[in-house]
């Protein structure tokens, strides 16, 4: 598909949806929004910028296969829960937080990176299903 | 660190799965990972067992959130055992993959869904929590969907949409029933459960949705009549994955089924006569079907749902020697019908197919191999001293003393029929004369391998014989610890004490 108008458009809207997926990501844990649905605006704009621009100049774009996205999210995940037993001894995926608010973010605590993690796992099987099957299309 | 001992089992296997996907495109290196990964398992797995054993039931409450608000985790004796079986199939199975997985195969993540499968497997013998068990039952149905498919042969497609639809029912209908549990009673902490539900007064109720329980924990362990999509789908794919889902797949079911029907729902009188009934069927059906297969490894599959029976039958005499019972064979079980799956591996590398009429001569050409393959056959049948003997001990016993004849009457008559159909199966592939056909070109046979890959396939068989001898020459140390789940299971307020810990140590 070739069209100068959804070409010229996703290259902008490429930066601010992942700008926009990186906000609802750190806005999750008191209001809606979150890992999980981060991690699907962030999917879809580089499904958008395929759509536009093909496949292969997203995978340039990516540098890295997006499958390998997945178990880095779920080893940050699991590292996020494990935190607590190494650090405090507490049991598994007890929130731990930071005193100090640090700033843009406020309060950080094991939750965040938890959610990180599924952000990562949502964008790499969202990209690694829509790149397989548009390959095979 | 070490008093989270509880949920290690879970972490080291997401662990391993986790690195194993980060070594997608290298298959040597996953084999590797996969059998330290299953190794650890072991270790921790003993180390938990010996902790439960020494200290009584063990619980953590994830995320520290007090009892019946949080998820707990909860390692009685019976859930300990079953990891430390469920690793010891896996270490076995890790080893026995390196050489009948091909590395296509591996490449489309083989080894890392059978460690989330091995994980849900530790997570829902652990879990004090019915919605939780539930979210565990999803992962090994996701997992071993994904098992099932891998290869993507026709005869596996087929077999793998009968399998998911089934057990998606199932999984639908355990759903229903714990929303009817959680309108009635505002909880789903096991533990809380078994002091509500005794005393709501609409036992009615209580006992219909224990049934709806029963329905949903029935269709996975493959109990009459919605058995059928357990033979339609265990024998097509890989060995190593149907030796998995042999050896626990099932039990999972029957251990969902022990647990809720001895702690939250205790089996009233006509509960009791229903699961009567169905084991009765379950059994007659299986040893049927066994019967008239005429693929191994199908008759294989039919004798899982045949000796489903016996644990159904076991649960359903409800008194603690029944449990007993019930619990040994389910051990016993989990370990031979894992090697008899693993034997069919074997077989297809010997013959190049599992058609039982073109098979034979397996004593005359392999004699020691027959040996070791005598072992689990016979165990399934009951010879004493082999492990298939000693529960049924317990369960003959049980039913006798509680005078419930018809039910000796269906355990004698498994018995014999799985005689019959052990006898038969060795006749057709040990002793009669093979009737020769011609090779399949692109399937490298038994007598082609190096030693390196005969072993990858016969240590593992043989370190499971191991287990079953060991089981059926010290089958004393099992009795002590089916003892000790039996007199746990009957008095739920070992686990009430575990997971509130009103005392601090639960003595027994």
């Amino acid at each position: 598909m070739k069209s100068v108008i959804l070409n010229t458009v996703s290259k902008t809207l490429l930066p601010l949806l992942i700008l926009f997926s990186v906000f609802v990501l750190l806005r999750g844990h008191y209001l809606p929004g979150g890992g999980f649905i981060g991690g699907l605006i962030a999917a879809v704009a580089f499904i958008l910028h395929a759509f536009a621009n093909g496949l292969t100049e997203t995978r340039k774009l990516l540098r890295i296969h997006p499958g390998f996205l997945i178990p880095v999210g779920l080893l940050l995940a699991v590292i996020s829960a494990l935190a607590p037993i190494l650090v405090t001894g507490e049991p598994l995926m007890t929130g731990l937080w930071h005193d100090k608010d640090i700033a843009i973010l406020g309060k950080i605590g094991s939750a965040l990176f938890f959610d990180t993690g599924v952000y990562l796992v949502v964008i790499g099987v969202c990209l690694t299903i829509i790149f397989t099957i548009s390959e095979s299309v | 660190m070490s008093e989270h001992l509880t949920i290690y089992p879970i972490i080291v296997h997401l662990l391993t799965a986790i690195l194993l996907l980060l070594f997608w495109m290298k298959p040597q290196v996953q084999r590797y990972i996969s059998i330290l990964g299953s190794a650890v398992g072991i270790v921790i797995a003993v180390l938990l067992f010996q902790r439960v054993w020494e200290n009584g039931i063990q619980s953590v409450q994830l995320g520290n959130w007090e009892a019946p608000f949080g998820i707990s985790m909860v390692a009685d004796t019976l859930a300990v055992t079953l990891i430390l079986l469920t690793n010891i199939v896996a270490f076995a199975l890790s080893i026995y993959s390196t050489e009948t997985m091909v590395s296509s195969r591996v490449k489309f993540g083989y080894y890392a869904i059978f460690h989330f499968l091995v994980m849900g497997l530790s997570g829902a013998f652990l879990t004090g929590d019915l919605f939780n068990l539930y979210v565990w039952f999803e992962v090994i149905i996701i997992s071993s969907f994904v098992l099932l498919t891998i290869g993507g042969r026709k005869i596996q497609i087929e077999g793998a949409v009968k399998y998911f639809t089934l057990n998606m029912i199932s999984s639908i209908i355990f759903l229903t029933g714990i929303a009817m549990v959680y309108g009635a009673t505002g909880s789903l902490n096991m533990a809380e459960l078994s002091r509500i539900i005794p005393e709501i007064e609409n036992k009615g109720l209580m006992a219909t949705i224990s049934l709806v329980f029963f329905i949903g924990f029935g269709v996975k362990s493959g109990v009459f009549p919605l058995y059928f999509w357990l033979p339609a789908s265990y024998h097509t794919p890989p060995a190593a994955v149907s030796a998995l889902f042999a050896g626990l797949l099932t039990k999972v079911g029957i251990y969902a089924m022990i647990r809720v029907f001895t702690l939250i729902f205790p089996l009233g009188e006509t509960n009791q006569m229903i699961l009567m009934i169905i084991s009765a069927l379950t059994i007659f059906f299986g040893g049927i079907g066994a019967l008239v297969q005429k693929d191994v490894l199908r008759v294989f599959s039919y004798l899982i749902i045949c000796h489903i029976g016996f644990m159904v039958g076991g649960l359903s005499l409800f008194t603690e020697v029944a449990i007993i019972g019930a619990v040994l064979y389910m051990f016993h079980d989990i370990i031979v019908k894992a090697t008899l799956f693993m034997m069919g591996g074997v077989f297809y590398r010997i013959f190049g197919h599992t058609k039982m009429e073109n098979m034979g001569g397996l004593m005359n050409n392999y004699p020691r191999l027959s040996l070791l393959f005598a072992i689990p056959l016979f165990a399934l049948v009951g010879i004493p001293p082999l492990s298939g003997f000693w529960p049924k001990v317990s369960l003959f016993s049980a039913s006798y003393e509680q005078g419930a004849i018809f039910m000796l009457i269906v355990f004698i008559f498994a018995s014999l029929i799985t005689l019959v159909i052990i006898a038969k199966v060795w006749n057709k592939t040990f002793s009669k004369n093979p009737t020769t056909l011609p090779r399949q070109k692109n399937l490298r046979y038994f007598d082609q391998f190096s030693i390196r890959e005969k072993a990858a396939f016969i240590v593992p068989i043989a370190m499971l014989v191991g287990v079953t001898l060991y089981y059926s020459f010290f089958a004393e140390h099992f009795q002590l610890i089916a003892t000790r789940i039996g007199e746990e299971l009957m008095n739920s307020e070992h686990y009430y004490n575990a997971v509130f810990k009103t005392k601090e140590v639960t003595e027994l």
